[in-house]
Formats: structure tokens, C-alpha cells, sequence
């Protein structure tokens, strides 16, 4: 069965303020939903791995010629929109399954409930034949 | 028909044995790992339909024998020797625990990392599969695969001996001082999940417990050893309570303590008390299980005995040191004598200039004390930054949601 791997994106949504500004019931129903998703996926067998991603300003960006001293920066780029939240591997039928569980994904609520529109990247993954023999 | 967890019980409190004959008898421990795990596969397999044998420790000690002996024979020069192994009776049951004892102390060696040594654990004296170590720490099985043969091939290289440690051996307590942390590691990583969303993971908790248990019993006048698993019991006590129905966390002081566990609250207790009976200072798990059985003895948090707790913890700092237990001893601290002495000796910590590891923590602590005082502003921003960087989902919502309270009383929302 193909794999495809969810990204969740931080930003670019509908929604601008920082989860921290958010009515603390509204925070409740945003990682209950996850939660309640998650293990929905997770009983069908359909959930490979669910990964977020810790803070991004924790993230550093090495670059290396393999010769002189890695250069390690600051991560990502701080002009980019849209930066990766966490991911979901998952294993399904089809790609339209895939595309469907994105889109639970994507409608996950909001402050005031509305859903956050965040966009969620679908890639196929190549066949791993280290974990399929 | 037999029940399946039964069987596992079974299973684990032989897997030990099995791998003590079969090394005594083949002269190598590592080399007879994979023997005896594939035959607890087999067992594992086929007991839950045909009924576990009369013998299941001969069972176990054949298949894996047999095992063994396929393994070997492709190298001529042990074909004889493997033949006449296999070719010997099962011997009679004997008592497993001195094996069981080497086993581990052989599996948590000084020239192994915390996490592989972790991993070996639970695999030769546990008796889990990679399967379910992989599961636990929420890696692919080869990964895991890999850990535990790196972790063989470094304890080959270290010459590490297959041996009951004499305790009364010059290296025996730092040996001691070794199995008991990873003990308590692999308690920590069970109780506190490190990442993710928490699921369908093997409970490494219990099986810290169950270790630290057998543990006490073969070595009962180590005092650590018991204060070690007076620590867990009297931990794993308020589990029931430490989440919420959708996995937050919920705080000491906001738990409902009608939930904790009574009995393993007494069983811990009455162990730690036999402990401090004992001469000689009490070490840092004797401590940290006094300043847990302070905690569980409170009916309600304003019941605790901060000045106690404030007391352990100075006892605890002498005696094994680190940011992280200064940073506790500031809470007690500011419950005993106020928010601003508990951030003052934070600003003391800050200004030694030494590494906090945890990070997150620090600033959750800082963030907690800063509320009680009444710094709204300087505690929302703590909290913001704690919540970057903690890497536990749990904790990141329970710290986002602190944040978010304080905005909003801070007028950030109406």
C-alpha cells in the first residue's frame, strides 16, 4: 500500500495570532481533535507515524562542502511564510485517502472553533526497502 | 487456551534463565541472545494454542539450544562442540536468580550509553522483543535492530565479564551505582514520555518496576537499591491522576489525590522507612523517595510539608548536585518563605553560569514563580518560551495553556 507523508505548515492558515493567544478552550479543542484523529487513524492501521516538530526557532541550518568546518545557522529562513509543524506518515489505499485525512488535518479548530486552514503538504514516499523485505 | 498475558509474565521472568544456562554452557553470552529471543518468539507463538508445556523453562532452554546450535554449525570448527551441547538434557530447574543478577549488571555496563544500555536491558533480562523496544521509543525496528548489536559489539570489545559481581568487589558499588540508573532511566522514560503523542507504546515503567523489584530482592542489603524502588512505587502511585481524559497533564498540586494508589503508596513507604533504619547517609534514591513520600502523604497540596521537602532537597543537593534539583529546591523554597526567595535562588543558579540541561523547565519554573508573585507580564513570557522549547506534546499544551490564561487576564482577550 503507497505511504504518503502529511506536513503540517505553522503558518499561512487562517489563523495569525500565536496559540498563546488563544481562549484556553479553544487550545483544549485543537489538540483533542488531533488526539481524537490520531487515534482514529492509528486504530484503522492507517497511521504510520505521527511526528510534530518541536519549536522551529530551535531549528539550525548546517551546510557543509565536506571539507571545511560545517556552517551552522539560524533555521529556517526567517522571510519564509510557511514553516513545517510536524508530519504524519500514513499508509493507504489511495492518494484521494491520503488527500482526505490532509484535509481532517487542515480543518483542525481554531480560536472560536474555525477551523485553521493550514496547509497540509501531501508527498508520496519511495519505497523503503529496508522496513518492506 | 492460555491467557496471553500469562504467558508474557511467564516469559519474561524466564527469558533471563534460559540465557544464563545457555551461556554457561556455550561460553558466550552476546552470541546466545539471539538464540533464546527467537525462542521466546516461538514460545510466544505457539503457547497461547497448544497450552504452555509442562517444563516451559526446558521448553525454552531446547528450542533456543537448538537454535543456537543452527547458528553455529555453519562454523566447522565449533560444529563438534555445538552437537554435543545440543545433544545434553535439559537440566534440572535451578534457582535463575544469580544469572538474572549478572545478566543485568553485565547489560548496564559503564562502556555503554544510558540508551543502549536501556535497550539491552529490557531485551536480555526483560525479555521484550525489538519489536516492542522499538515501539516504545518510537523508532522503526531496524533501528533498534542496530542499537542493541552496537551496544553488543561494544561490551565484546570492553571484555565485559559474565559474572555475578561480588559485593564485596572494589568496583562492585560503581557497578551498583550503574545498574541503578539505568533503572531509573528507563522508570523516567516510561513515566515521563519524552516525545510524541503517547501511543501504543510498551509500558517501560512497569518494566523498570519489575526490574528494580528483582533487583531489591537478590541484593536486599543495598539500601539505594530499595530507596530506588521505593522512588518508583511511590511515583507510579500518582499516575491514575496525572493526566486528564485527553492526556494533558495535570500538575501536582491540581490532582485529584482520591485517584492515587494507596497500596503502592504503603508498600513504598513502609520499604523506605526499613531503608533510614539503616546506618550510613542516605544516597540520592533514598532522598528523592522521601521527598516523593512527603508529596503522597498530603490529602490535599496545601497539606504538604514544604519545610521538609525544603530540607531533602538541601540534603539532596550535597549529596548528588545538579540544576535540576536546585531548581526544585526554589519551589520548595518559595513555598516555604515566599516567590521571591525561590527567584532569587533561580537568579543565584543563572549567575553561576553553569548549564541548565533542561532548559524548558527552567523557565517553567521561573514562569510559576513569577505568577505566585504576581508578575504577569514576565511570567507570560516565560511561559511562551518554555513552551518553545519543550519537545513533550503534553507538556507544550499544558504550558500553552498557562500562557494563554495569563493573556487573557492580562486583558489580551476579553
Amino acid at each position: 500500500m503507497p505511504r504518503y507523508l502529511l506536513m503540517v505548515n505553522h503558518d499561512g492558515g487562517a489563523v495569525e495570532e500565536p496559540m498563546d493567544a488563544w481562549a484556553p478552550e479553544d487550545i483544549a479543542a485543537h489538540f483533542d481533535y488531533y488526539a481524537a484523529l490520531t487515534e482514529e487513524l492509528v486504530a484503522s492501521g492507517e497511521m504510520v507515524r505521527f511526528t510534530p516538530l518541536a519549536d522551529p526557532r530551535l531549528a539550525r541550518i548546517v551546510r557543509s562542502d565536506g571539507v571545511s568546518a560545517p556552517v551552522v545557522t539560524d533555521g529556517p529562513y526567517p522571510e519564509s511564510k510557511e514553516v513545517l509543524a510536524g508530519f504524519n506518515l500514513v499508509e493507504v489505499d489511495s492518494e484521494a485517502r491520503a488527500l482526505e485525512i490532509a484535509a481532517r488535518i487542515s480543518a483542525v479548530p481554531g480560536p472560536g472553533g474555525i477551523p485553521t486552514r493550514q496547509p497540509v503538504e501531501v508527498r508520496q514516499v519511495m519505497t523503503d526497502l529496508a522496513f518492506d523485505l | 487456551m492460555t491467557d496471553q498475558p500469562v504467558i508474557e509474565d511467564l516469559l519474561r521472568s524466564l527469558a533471563p534463565q534460559v540465557l544464563g544456562v545457555l551461556a554457561r554452557r556455550s561460553g558466550g553470552v552476546l552470541e546466545c541472545e539471539d538464540a533464546v529471543q527467537e525462542a521466546l518468539i516461538a514460545a510466544a507463538r505457539h503457547w497461547p494454542e497448544q497450552g504452555v508445556p509442562d517444563n516451559p523453562r526446558g521448553w525454552l532452554l531446547q528450542s533456543a539450544t537448538r537454535r543456537h546450535t543452527d547458528r553455529m554449525r555453519s562454523e566447522t570448527a565449533r560444529r563438534r562442540r555445538e552437537d554435543r551441547v545440543a545433544r545434553e538434557p535439559a537440566p534440572p530447574p535451578a534457582p535463575g536468580a544469580d544469572d538474572s543478577l549478572a545478566l543485568l549488571f553485565m547489560c548496564c555496563h559503564p562502556a555503554l550509553t544510558p540508551a543502549s544500555a536501556i535497550a539491552l536491558t529490557l531485551r536480555a533480562v526483560g525479555g521484550l522483543t525489538t519489536a516492542q523496544i522499538a515501539a516504545a521509543y518510537l523508532v522503526p525496528e531496524a533501528t533498534m535492530a542496530q542499537r542493541v548489536s552496537r551496544a553488543k559489539q561494544r561490551l565484546k570489545a570492553s571484555s565485559a565479564v559474565f559474572e555475578v559481581p561480588e559485593p564485596g568487589a572494589p568496583d562492585f558499588p560503581e557497578r551498583l551505582r550503574c545498574v541503578l540508573h539505568v533503572l531509573y532511566l528507563m522508570f523516567n522514560e516510561g513515566y515521563t514520555a519524552s516525545g510524541g503523542p503517547d501511543l501504543h507504546r510498551v509500558d517501560l515503567s512497569d518494566e523498570a518496576v519489575r526490574l528494580a523489584r528483582r533487583l531489591h530482592r537478590e541484593l536486599p542489603a543495598e539500601p539505594e537499591a530499595a530507596g530506588l524502588l521505593a522512588l518508583m512505587l511511590l511515583t507510579e502511585a500518582r499516575r491514575p491522576a496525572r493526566t486528564g481524559p485527553h492526556g494533558e497533564l495535570v500538575p501536582l498540586a491540581e490532582q485529584d489525590r482520591t485517584r492515587w494508589d494507596r497500596e503502592l503508596i504503603a508498600e513504598g513507604t513502609a520499604l523506605l522507612v526499613g531503608t533510614f533504619a539503616r546506618r550510613g547517609r542516605p544516597g540520592e534514591y533514598r532522598l528523592q523517595a522521601a521527598i516523593a513520600a512527603v508529596h503522597d502523604r498530603a490529602a490535599r497540596a496545601e497539606d504538604t510539608d514544604w519545610p521538609q521537602i525544603l530540607g531533602l532537597y538541601g540534603l539532596l543537593e550535597q549529596v548528588a548536585g545538579s540544576p535540576l534539583v536546585t531548581l526544585n529546591r526554589a519551589v520548595a523554597l518559595a513555598m516555604v518563605d515566599g516567590p521571591t526567595a525561590g527567584l532569587a535562588l533561580l537568579d543565584h543558579l543563572d549567575a553561576d553560569g553553569g548549564p541548565v540541561p533542561d532548559l524548558h523547565r527552567a523557565h517553567a519554573v521561573r514562569a510559576h514563580l513569577l505568577e505566585t508573585a504576581g508578575d504577569t507580564a514576565a511570567a507570560l513570557h516565560h511561559y511562551r518560551a518554555a513552551a518553545a522549547r519543550t519537545t513533550s506534546v503534553p507538556e507544550q499544551r499544558y504550558l500553552t495553556t498557562r500562557a494563554a490564561r495569563l493573556h487573557q487576564h492580562a486583558g489580551g482577550r476579553p
